[in-house]
């Protein structure tokens, strides 16, 4: 690792400050993420903004619409959350397939977002669910968060603060994994509304985390694996690599999706 | 890691190691293990990769497993870690080295401090009745090159139990 200096604020204003001051700064939140590249030297930040002591990021709450989860809360905490299980049990499953149990107990919703590997877990869920993004200046769609490949809609030193996660009729994830880093090869997330369906994939597309509109307009007719059956994913935009061709990724989605919706069902 | 020219100002740590309060001056980029093996020299907690993957360094702070080369030490500030060297009491090895001994847990014990941690870190979560499959998958962030897993999966379920009859007769 270079060298960086070390701040723990202790207010969000006291961080945004921070990060006005030194745009060379980075902000540090479980470290699961920023640890392994900075040791790499892949990343030179003067400094690093810790936000683990700011008060009112770590709750994860019960709202009108859903479930309200601060951008603090690990991995482990949504995967066994109670509030989080009874309103949207698939994101709980989500949460407790990222990783490893040590990974699970330090890395944070917002350090998955901000990052937003487009092999990463978060990502599908905050799509097909439609959640909202909030952060210090705004709130941001999920449609219009995710822009590519390590890409979002965050502007420099912008800082999620939380994320409210819409309750759904019905919703289940499942995911392949890479047997040796953990992330997903294929992860699709379906989200079952009353008036329409929201197939979100990870894992597999080129450019990231990606809507599969035509599964998702299938299901709202017929909300069945087997309906899925007559429908092809185009390889054109998936990934490409030594763990798998496009066609094998768009035959992993396919069968992803059909797992989803059985998980959705039981 | 290098040492290399350091310009960043130094912090103070203070957390509690194995029950005894520790206090430092370090330069920031210093990782939790680095703390615990350079400084404190408590060389059991290992380090096996550099990508996070393996395990080797695995600890406990507040009573939950995290990878202590994955973690600053300064992230560590007040709160109270736990390594290998806590494990055994005055009677001995903790019932799970006990059970990784009987069980021949390890080959060339690298990986082992880190699958003792990540072993009672499922007791605590999960009970002390955990069966081969539940083990298994909470095994997913400790690799062994020795022994294929099969008497470490074996020593993490005699091991548990023993910690729950254990439990039992302290409650009788
Ligand atoms: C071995 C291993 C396996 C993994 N497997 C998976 C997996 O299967 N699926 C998966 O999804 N992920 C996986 N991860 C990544 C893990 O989920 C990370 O926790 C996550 O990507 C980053 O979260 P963090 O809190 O650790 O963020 P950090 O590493 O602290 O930060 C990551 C980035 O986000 C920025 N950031 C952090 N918090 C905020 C915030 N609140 N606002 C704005 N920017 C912020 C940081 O500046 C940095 O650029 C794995 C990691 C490891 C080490
Ligand atoms: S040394 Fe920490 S995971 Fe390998
Ligand atoms: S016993 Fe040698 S690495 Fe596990």
């Amino acid at each position: 690792m270079y060298a960086f200096d070390y701040q723990r604020p202790a207010a969000l204003a006291d961080a945004a400050a921070l990060l006005k001051a030194d745009p060379e700064a980075k902000i540090l939140a479980g470290g699961q993420t920023l640890l392994p590249t900075l040791k790499q030297r892949l990343a030179q930040p003067t400094a690093l903004v810790d936000l683990a002591r700011l008060p009112g990021l770590s709750a994860i709450e019960k709202t009108a619409e859903g479930v309200a989860i601060g951008a603090l809360v690990k991995h482990a905490a949504v995967a066994t959350s109670d509030v989080v299980r009874a309103a949207i049990p698939a994101l709980a499953d989500l949460a407790g397939l990222i990783g490893d149990p040590a990974v699970r107990n330090r890395g944070t919703l917002g350090g998955s977002l901000a990052n937003d590997d487009p092999t990463a877990d978060y990502p599908a869920a905050v799509l097909a669910l439609n959640a909202t993004v909030v952060t210090d200046r705004r709130s941001i769609g999920a449609g219009d968060y995710f822009q590519g490949l390590f890409t979002t809609a965050l502007e420099e030193g912008e800082i999620i603060t939380r994320v409210d996660f819409p309750q759904v009729e019905r919703a289940g994830y499942a995911k392949f994994r890479n047997p040796a880093s953990r992330y997903a090869m294929a992860g699709v997330f379906v989200a079952k509304t009353a008036d329409a369906v929201r197939v979100a994939v990870t894992g597999a597309g080129q450019s990231g985390v990606f809507l599969w509109e035509e599964a998702g307009d299938i299901l709202a007719s017929d909300f069945s694996p087997a309906a899925l059956a007559r429908l092809e994913l185009d390889p054109a935009d998936l990934m490409s690599d030594l763990h798998g061709s496009a066609e094998y990724r768009a035959q992993l989605v396919k069968a992803m999706a059909k797992r989803a919706v059985a998980k959705a069902l039981a | 890691m290098p040492e290399i020219a350091n310009t960043a100002a130094k912090v103070a740590v203070a957390m509690t190691v194995n029950g005894r309060l520790v206090s430092a001056e370090l330069d920031p980029r210093t990782l939790l293990v680095q703390f615990l093996r350079e400084k404190l020299l408590l060389t059991g907690t290992h380090v096996g990769c550099d990508t996070s993957q393996c395990g080797a360094c695995v600890v406990h702070v507040d009573g939950a497993a995290v990878k202590s080369c994955t973690m600053l030490a300064i992230q560590a500030d007040g709160m109270s870690v736990t390594t290998i060297e806590g494990l055994a009491g005055a009677s001995g090895l903790h019932p799970m080295q006990e059970a990784f001994r009987e069980h021949h847990g390890l080959q060339c014990g690298f990986c082992t401090p880190g699958m003792i941690m990540t072993a009672l870190d499922m007791v605590a979560r999960l009970g002390p009745d955990l069966d081969e499959a539940t083990i298994r998958e909470n095994l997913d962030g400790n690799l062994c090159r020795c022994t294929g897993y099969h008497n470490i999966v074996k020593a993490i379920g005699a091991g548990a139990a023993a910690m729950g009859a254990g439990a039992k007769v302290a409650a009788e």
